[in-house]
């Protein structure tokens, strides 16, 4: 890669260098209010997180569980939108320099944006790149050039189905790092099988250097810790989508998700 | 917009990856793309094949019923004071619509794909109850998707799904109609994808679905244009047809795409008309975007948000359509124009009086359009008009909205 190195580059080459693991955390932007997700944010960091996916609401979540769906429903009545996302993202980072932040969302809010004023608008709130659930490599081109254009990372999913032939060709316009969708489902699942999690990752590392991070069905840190063991990290969403569900109001939420990234965090690094 | 000044190959298209102009595409998370890429390969092989084809003309003939007549609607053609109008009865088809062209032909695809099970989305429910038809015919587990406000509105047909041996799943999210329950079927595909075939219902989804639901449906617009020749000796002047996801259209009018003489209306639903905002017409008033696995025109709001439909017909309560569609608004080879629900319900009465045809809500729409361009119309010309289904289903409604119990 001939581009210069970005957040989530840095990150996960210190990570690399401390042998540990990447902890990869998501929200909903503005579920649970719009006013808390920044500070929902640097609780995610505080307890231990290394990367934030911001998921940005859509209508029509196809890739989601019924969790997740009901976060997405929750901050669209709360009248979060990309732009608003796009300006949390700026928030966050006008107190936080360093942990890398990525927009997880679906393709429709970002064709009425536009794929230019979307990548502009990545770069001038200091978030370091996007995964675009609906958006496979074969469709990606456009948005891959905005991105790459900004320094600014695009992050593929790959998952037991994706043949040989197509993670030779995702990695090719991967960067950043790897989201492997550790089972067939939607998010939130809870078929863990991690000898299929073990023999796939296999199968990517011979294509790729990329940091390879481990998502869906993961619950707690013993989960977080098998699933990582033979990648780079572990992405947890759901657990904390349904923490900021129970929560009474933004502090408990903030308790709540704390709570779970600490022990997460420690079981990684234990 | 102008026509293209070379004459189009419209059996071109898709491309090989799905795209007809800017539209179609495959926009689904990955999980999807084997599975897509496989139904791609083995309707590749099928297409073709002449032991598939007479396999599925055979269950069209003997199961269906087909060919479908093609009447000549007298009395209407009366009323409208022009045009004499042509109607093509799918409604005669079994199961009451022209949906079953389809769950036959992806019947056959699931029997050779060799997995078990097979899940569906319905909005009005015809779809769902042409596929558990097909499902119990050919023994296979059936599944249906509908949300849940459709489910109370088409109690009928979610009754005889269940008659038919599927379980019919009530979608609780979103808008609770046929979008949420694509979603729905989606999300189960995802997670069972090894041993289930989607049925998609209608021309949206990822490629290849457009593409191989259309080629099913034209049936529809082959058997039009043989009966147009023998019963009046020459081509329609005009095609009529509702679309809501499209294939009942794209159905009649594929295969006359390329005769430059015929024109097409394509007719969505105004619901309380296109100045209230509350339809379900996207290519009279959507913009373009990316739903349900491809890109075409969507109704939606300034973030990208898909906005709830409104149509007194279920079957044509949606927020996108068919990416052929969008295309061929956008080449300006077919016109797309609306008819509100107070004229749909007006052409129900109509038809039901002067033909004795009670016509689906969905039909309704391309009856009260056809009524009126046949009145702008000469009494030597001829407009087909596809009566895609038939009414039985909707007497509930139309008898709520005369504040009648049935």
């Amino acid at each position: 890669m001939t581009q210069q190195q970005n957040r989530i580059d840095r990150r996960f080459a210190r990570l690399r260098s401390e042998g540990r693991k990447a902890l990869v955390t998501y929200i909903v932007a503005g579920d649970g209010g719009l006013e808390n997700t920044v500070d929902l944010m640097h609780q995610l960091v505080a307890s231990g997180s290394d990367l934030i996916e911001l998921g940005v609401p859509f209508s029509d979540p196809m890739a989601e569980g019924p969790v997740i769906q009901k976060g997405h429903e929750r901050a669209l009545a709360n009248k979060a939108s990309l732009r608003k996302c796009l300006a949390l993202v700026k928030e966050f980072r006008s107190k936080d320099a360093d942990t890398p932040v990525i927009l997880m969302g679906y393709d429709n809010p970002i064709e009425r944006m536009g794929a230019e004023a979307f990548a502009d608008g990545l770069q001038e709130a200091g978030a370091d790149g996007a995964l675009t659930v609906d958006l496979p490599a074969e469709e990606a081109g456009p948005l891959n050039e905005m991105l790459e254009a900004r320094n600014l990372r695009n992050i593929f999913l790959l998952t037991p189905t994706t043949s040989d032939e197509r993670i030779a060709e995702i990695t090719r316009l991967a960067s950043g790092f790897v989201y492997y969708v550790s089972l067939k489902g939607v998010t939130g699942a809870g078929h863990l099988d991690l000898d299929s999690v073990r023999e796939n990752l296999a199968r990517i590392r011979r294509h790729t250097d990329l940091p390879l991070c481990v998502g869906f069905g993961i619950k707690d840190g013993a989960s977080a810790k098998s699933v990582s063991a033979d990648g780079d990290g572990a992405v947890v969403g759901s657990v904390l989508v349904s923490a900021v569900a129970e929560a009474t109001d933004g502090a408990a939420a903030k308790d709540r998700i704390g709570a779970i990234v600490s022990e997460m965090r420690t079981a990684l690094d234990s | 917009m102008s026509k293209p000044s070379s004459p189009i190959d419209y059996g071109a298209y898709p491309d090989a990856r799905g795209h007809f102009g800017q539209f179609g595409g495959r926009f689904v998370s990955e999980t999807l793309i084997s599975a897509l890429d496989e139904l791609q390969a083995m309707y590749a092989r099928l297409k073709d094949d002449p032991e598939f084809l007479a396999a599925f003309d055979y269950d069209l003939a003997h199961y269906v019923g087909r060919p479908s007549p093609l009447y000549l609607a007298e009395r209407l053609t009366a009323e409208a004071g022009g045009a004499r109008i042509w109607l093509k009865r799918e409604d005669l088809n079994h199961t009451g619509a022209h949906k079953v062209n389809n769950t036959v032909g992806q019947a056959l695809l699931a029997k050779h794909s060799g997995k078990s099970r097979v899940i569906a989305e319905t909005g009005a429910g015809q779809h769902g109850v042409a596929t558990a038809t097909v499902a119990a015919r050919l023994g296979l587990k059936c599944a249906v998707y509908m949300g849940a406000e459709d489910v109370k509105r088409q109690s009928p047909n979610v009754y005889r799904m269940k008659l038919l041996g599927a379980e019919v799943i009530p979608v609780e999210s979103g808008s609770k109609t046929l979008k949420d329950a694509m979603n729905e079927a989606m999300r189960d595909w995802v997670t069972n994808v090894d041993d289930t075939f989607y049925i998609i219902g209608t021309v949206a989804g990822p490629h290849p679905y457009p593409q191989l639901v259309r080629d099913f449906n034209s049936v529809i617009g082959r058997e039009a244009r043989r009966q147009s020749l023998e019963e009046f000796g020459q081509l329609p002047d005009a095609l009529v047809a509702c679309v809501g996801g499209g294939s009942n259209a794209i159905g009649l009018f594929h295969p006359f795409l390329g005769d430059e003489s015929v024109k097409m209306y394509g007719v969505e639903a105004g619901g309380d008309g296109l100045e209230t905002g509350r339809h379900a017409a996207p290519l009279n008033d959507g913009v373009p975007g990316v739903l349900h696995g491809n890109r075409t025109y969507l109704m939606e709001d300034e973030d990208g948000q898909i906005i709830e439909t409104h149509s007194v017909s279920a079957g044509l309560d949606y927020p996108g359509v068919g990416p052929e569609h969008a295309w061929l608004k956008d080449i300006g080879r077919v016109d797309y124009v609306t008819a509100n629900d107070d004229e749909a319900l007006a052409a129900f009465r109509t038809l039901t009086r002067s033909e004795g045809i009670i016509p689906a809500l969905e039909s309704s729409h391309a009856v009260a359009y056809g009524l009126k361009l046949a009145a702008s119309m000469s009494p030597e010309q001829n407009i087909v008009v596809n009566l895609s289904g038939r009414g039985d289903k909707d007497i509930f409604t139309v008898a709520a909205i005369d504040g009648i119990e049935v």
